[in-house]
């Protein structure tokens, strides 16, 4: 079972900051929902630095981030 | 690569600052987001600071570069409803602060570049107001999700930056332009525009952020966004020193003050609210352009708030920081201290929309 965290119409750094608290209580694997490219762009970032791993699907400039270890 | 392009991308930004000093834009101001929407405040009669009016055209340039390269790339997403009249207010807060100051974030570093050591005074005060709104955020600050919304809302902002394109093209009776002072400076139309172009589309591409990139090193240790702002701090040096407008010291620089708490305070409030707002006054005219309906609030804000700070003699000028500037700066840092409070929302996870789903 996988945590979903929703971080559509957020500003930034909150998509960023949701994510890794998302991560700390509720671990992977951990799906977010993000709706523009700055916010997915900055996740893959945050989660690539963390070191766990990212598969992102896009559909119609909706992100759907997949984070495992 | 990223790194790459986020290097590049702030050395065309510093070398622009510096060359449209070269081509006419006021030493140490060849780019400064809230001295130009001062400027077009002016221009548009808001405030009658006879010095401070034209309509700069590299601040449209901003909005339709980002306008043209987000729809190229279908990154154009008209969207808005994230607290809009709170964000009005917040860029008039920003742009107070600003003028107190006398320059936008970016405008400090060019300021830096040119051995402007106010700027690094200022620099630490906006550090500071970064690390309050970070404060802030930690405790589960948030303006509201926005939501999309149909085209036209998108479209609003580049439109008002052709019409003013128009204005300043035409240049109509009932416009003002200024014959002395900061704002007489000006490149020539095209120039401004291109160069303004080429950093909507630059800046809309890369994400560069002034505030974003002291934030995401003090929240999450990334300092992706700051090899950005070394790289423009070291290529307007370069070019500053090659086209000789380095001069090193706090006495006589040019459009900036010597009084440090003012400097220290004034970027304080920048930085709190480009915190707070999510991105410094470049990246708000930028995401303005990309659809952000926001974000054109906030721009709106700085241009309200720059006739406020003139029209109520708020804002500072080469003699220092007059009394009421200094109380407007306050009122304008209790307003955004205001404002992290109330919209702090503890635990805001879990209202979030958090569920457990099987993947």
């Amino acid at each position: 079972m996988a945590y979903k965290l929703d971080v559509r119409g957020l500003s930034c750094p909150e998509p960023v900051i949701n994510t890794k608290r998302a991560l700390t209580e509720h671990g992977d694997p951990l799906v977010v929902l993000a709706d523009s490219y700055v916010a997915a762009e900055n996740i893959k970032r945050l989660v690539s630095s963390l070191g766990y791993q990212a598969a992102t699907e896009e559909d119609n400039g909706e992100f759907t981030i997949t984070i495992t270890k | 690569m990223e790194r790459r392009k986020i290097i590049i991308a702030g050395a065309v930004l510093g070398c622009l600052g510096v060359l449209l000093v070269h081509f006419g834009n006021p030493v140490n101001m060849g780019i400064c987001v809230a001295c130009f929407i001062r400027d077009i405040a002016g221009g548009l009669g808001f405030h009658r600071a006879a010095p401070v009016q034209y309509i700069r055209p590299e601040i449209l340039g901003f909005i339709l570069g980002s306008f043209l390269i987000a729809l190229i790339n279908g990154e154009f997403r008209p969207r808005g409803g994230s607290s809009p009249l709170i964000r009005f207010f917040m860029g008039a807060a920003l742009m107070i602060g600003a003028l107190v100051f006398l320059g936008c974030p970016l405008r400090m570093v060019l300021r830096l570049a040119a051995g402007d050591l106010n700027a690094l005074v200022g620099l630490g005060g906006f550090i500071f107001g970064i690390f309050i709104g970070i404060q802030f955020l930690k405790k589960g600050f948030s303006l509201g999700r926005s939501q999309k919304q149909p085209v036209a809302n998108g479209l609003a902002m580049p439109t008002l930056a052709l019409a003013l394109l128009a204005l300043v093209i035409i240049a109509p009776a009932f416009i003002h332009f200024s014959v002395s002072g900061p704002a007489a400076s000006h490149v020539p139309v095209l120039i401004g525009l291109g160069a303004g172009l080429l950093v909507g589309v630059v800046i809309q591409r890369t994400r560069l952020c002034q505030a974003g990139c002291f934030r995401d090193l003090m929240l999450i240790r990334d300092p992706h966004l700051l090899y950005g702002t070394i790289a423009i701090f070291m290529s307007a040096l370069v070019m500053n020193i090659a086209f000789k407008y380095f001069k090193l010291g706090f006495i006589g620089q040019p459009v900036a003050h010597t009084e440090h708490l003012w400097n220290f305070i004034g970027l304080a409030v920048v930085g709190l609210a480009a915190t707070l707002l999510g991105g410094c006054p470049l990246r708000q005219v930028i995401m303005a352009g990309e659809g952000d309906t926001d974000a054109g609030m906030v721009f709106l804000g700085m241009l309200a708030g720059a006739a406020v700070a003139h029209n109520f003699g708020l804002a500072a000028s080469g003699d220092g920081v007059p009394v009421a500037g200094k109380i407007g700066v306050l009122i304008a840092a209790l307003f955004l201290i205001t404002v992290g409070f109330a919209f702090s929302v503890p635990a805001q996870l879990s209202k979030k929309g958090g569920t457990t789903l099987g993947v």
